[in-house]
């Protein structure tokens, strides 16, 4: 049993570090991007030209709107009593995105601790504009954070978006207002998914038509036996390039970990099982390689766009979020951000990886009951 | 039309004492087995039987159906109908055992060409359960006999077209199976090749092994104990080729295959 595994485990490594072009895709591209894609997801994005309506003109709301000036991310070209003037300011561009203050915010704030605010965005650049979103509620976020902090109490905000992009989410706690801090573990867990899912898909087409897999189904090789030999070497492998990217992200971009770093790695080596095993589930339908190409781009384009990485889940459509509710990338994004970021432990994610070790053992047995030996 | 093999053909190893008595069991067992893809009916119903130690022909026109029916037999491929008994086991119903008895050569080149010999090797000698004492020993045996112990740690895309299918067939015999299947295993090589391939084959045959040989040289066809013509999906003729050219009234199997494929040729 385990020894026919461990021979199909050579037989992917060999064949993997052979091929200078699959090395390089493993190992180095990742890194690469990592490296660009944080730095564009946080310079790219100008300052933002941001009108704030302060019906609440107290000095919380004052250091909410200096807090929003001066993180770099926006631009504060007016504040207003009012609503008047606001439209235009829209139509003449002169804003990409408006807060609104309501006059009760402070009080509510000091008395409850929690207290709204609305915000909308020029939703003509959708990346941009998650982009903005989610920077406006971290910065929001902090701001009453530090003040109820000053006064000895804990703080959260609900930022509500006007229409088109219909916003409820509750802040990250992010003190640095380190943008990167966000983005970077979300980039993390998407350039491991876009690799894992990518080779193991192909993995099991590609011998299909080079006829090589007709020389493994001829031997009394089981389908476990053949699928566990498929999965085993890419979990390493994209394993090691979690670890890779950990390290770059810890070391280069320094994000936080707050929480427990085995408890990350614990969680990736369970959500892994169910990409590749997603993965090789589509490997095992398709019949050639543009096929699997094909469809896996078109999961990863749902996985990552409905993942909450580029744009709060929140803010999207009642349908895009029925589909986010089986999105396994959507809750390791969220291990993630809650381990390293908020610091949270077993208590916060346990449930979450527990349903995503449920996802895991079912995608595998999915694949290993569509994989025929004899073709019917 | 092909060329004939630069000697005379390597004595069989039964011919040459006596041919397998008609009594001896049977090693593959093919009843009415039949295959369908859609409409079109690739294998119909063939009936035919090959006894252990008999070196057993397969022929036919492209697209006759001499693939289909061997991978049906293997396990590689659902029968639409029929039954086959191959290594004394049923191939619809257990189809693992029947393979851990089987050895196979594709008639597509089937080894991973960016592994060396002896990778090749090692995997499928795990797979087949071989110790590693066991696989060294047999890959020392199998390579030696193909002149490729010295090109063990070559990849395999390096080597050619001729040791490339030496080495395929040698790994087919790697876990010593009862039944061979070679399917077109000549195909493309040169004369000189082709003749050490049907040396070979015999010296499997001798062995105890049987082998059942797909190919398109009638000359090659001429070794075989037995073999079939098969048309169309259909078993047209068989026999020993003595008797298949007594039944069509031909001379040579040329002619009794241009009599089956293209009658109107023929005449
Ligand atoms: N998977 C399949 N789907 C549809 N048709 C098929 C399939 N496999 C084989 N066929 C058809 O069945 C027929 C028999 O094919 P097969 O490969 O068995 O012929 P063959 O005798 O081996 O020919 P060749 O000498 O060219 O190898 C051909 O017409 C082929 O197109
Ligand atoms: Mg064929």
């Amino acid at each position: 049993m385990w020894r026919a595994i461990r021979a199909l485990v050579q037989k992917e490594f060999l064949q993997v570090f052979r091929d200078p072009a699959t090395a390089v895709q493993v190992f180095v591209i990742p890194v690469i991007q990592l490296l660009i894609l944080s730095n564009a997801a946080t310079f790219d994005v100008p300052r933002a030209g941001l009108l704030v309506v302060d019906e609440d003109r107290s000095t919380v709301s004052a250091q909410v709107i200096d807090r929003l000036d001066g993180s770099g991310r926006f631009r504060v070209v007016g504040v207003t009593p009012t609503e008047a003037g606001v439209e235009q300011a829209f139509l003449d561009r002169e804003a990409r995105a408006v807060l609104r203050i309501p006059h009760d915010f402070a009080r509510d704030l000091e008395r409850t601790g929690t207290a709204s605010v609305s915000f909308s965005v020029d939703a003509e650049d959708g990346a941009a504009a998650g982009i903005l979103q989610t920077a406006a509620m971290a910065i929001i976020g902090d701001a009453a954070r530090a003040v109820q902090l000053s006064r000895g109490g804990a703080a959260a905000v609900t930022v509500r978006a006007s229409p088109p992009v219909e916003v409820r989410g509750t802040l990250w706690f992010n003190p640095t207002r380190n943008y990167k801090h966000f983005m970077v573990p979300g980039l993390l867990v998407s350039l491991t998914s876009i690799i894992g899912l990518l080779i193991t898909s192909q993995s099991i087409v590609r011998e299909k038509e080079l006829g090589t897999i007709e020389q493994l189904n001829v031997t009394p090789l089981t389908r476990t036996q053949f699928l566990a030999g498929k999965l085993l070497p890419f979990w390493i492998l994209a394993m090691v390039i979690f670890s890779i990217g950990m390290t770059v992200g810890v070391f280069v971009f320094d994000i936080p970990t707050r929480g427990s770093v085995p408890l990350v790695f614990a969680s990736a080596a369970i959500y892994l099982v169910v990409v590749l095993g997603i993965g090789l589930f589509i490997s095992t339908i398709a019949r050639t390689q543009q096929q699997v190409m094909f469809v896996a781009f078109f999961l990863l384009l749902l996985f990552l766009l409905l993942s909450g990485i580029f744009t709060p889940l929140e803010s999207a459509p009642q349908w895009a979020q029925w589909i986010a509710a089986a999105n396994p990338v959507k809750y390791f994004v969220f291990i993630m951000r809650t381990v390293l970021v908020r610091g949270g432990g077993l208590a916060e994610v346990g449930s979450t990886m527990a349903g995503l070790a449920v996802a895991g053992v079912a995608v595998m047995t999915l694949a290993v009951r569509q994989y025929h030996k004899r073709s019917e | 039309m092909n060329a004939p093999p630069d000697k005379a053909p390597p004595a069989s190893p039964h011919t040459a004492s006596a041919p397998l008595a008609d009594s001896a069991p049977l090693a593959i067992d093919a009843r009415g087995l039949t295959r369908r893809f859609g409409d079109f009916t690739a294998v119909n119903a063939i009936t035919f039987d090959v006894r252990q130690g008999e070196v057993f022909g397969f022929l036919g026109a492209n697209g006759a159906g001499k693939t289909t029916a061997m991978r049906m037999l293997i396990g590689l491929l659902e029968p639409t109908e029929g039954s086959a008994i191959v290594a004394g086991v049923d191939v619809v119903h257990d189809a693992d055992a029947v393979r851990r008895r089987i050895g196979y050569m594709s008639q597509r080149f089937s080894l991973y060409d960016d592994l060396t010999v002896q990778e090749n090797i090692r995997l499928f000698g795990a797979i087949y359960g071989l110790s590693d004492a066991r696989i060294a020993e047999r890959s020392e045996v199998l390579l030696a006999r193909i002149g490729l112990l010295e090109s063990r740690k070559e990849l395999v895309r390096r080597l050619p077209l001729g040791w490339r299918q030496q080495l395929a067939f040698s790994v087919a015999l790697l876990h010593e199976p009862q039944v061979l299947f070679l399917d077109e295993p000549t195909g493309g090589v040169d004369p000189i090749t082709r003749r050490v391939f049907w040396e070979l084959i015999y010296e499997t045959a001798a062995a105890g092994t049987t082998v059942l040989v797909t190919t398109h040289y009638l000359d090659e066809a001429e070794y075989c104990d037995r073999l079939t013509i098969m048309v169309d999906g259909s078993i047209a003729v068989a026999g020993s080729p003595g008797e298949v050219k007594r039944a069509l009234g031909v001379t040579t199997l040329d002619e009794a295959f241009l009599h089956l494929t293209r009658p109107a040729a023929a005449t």
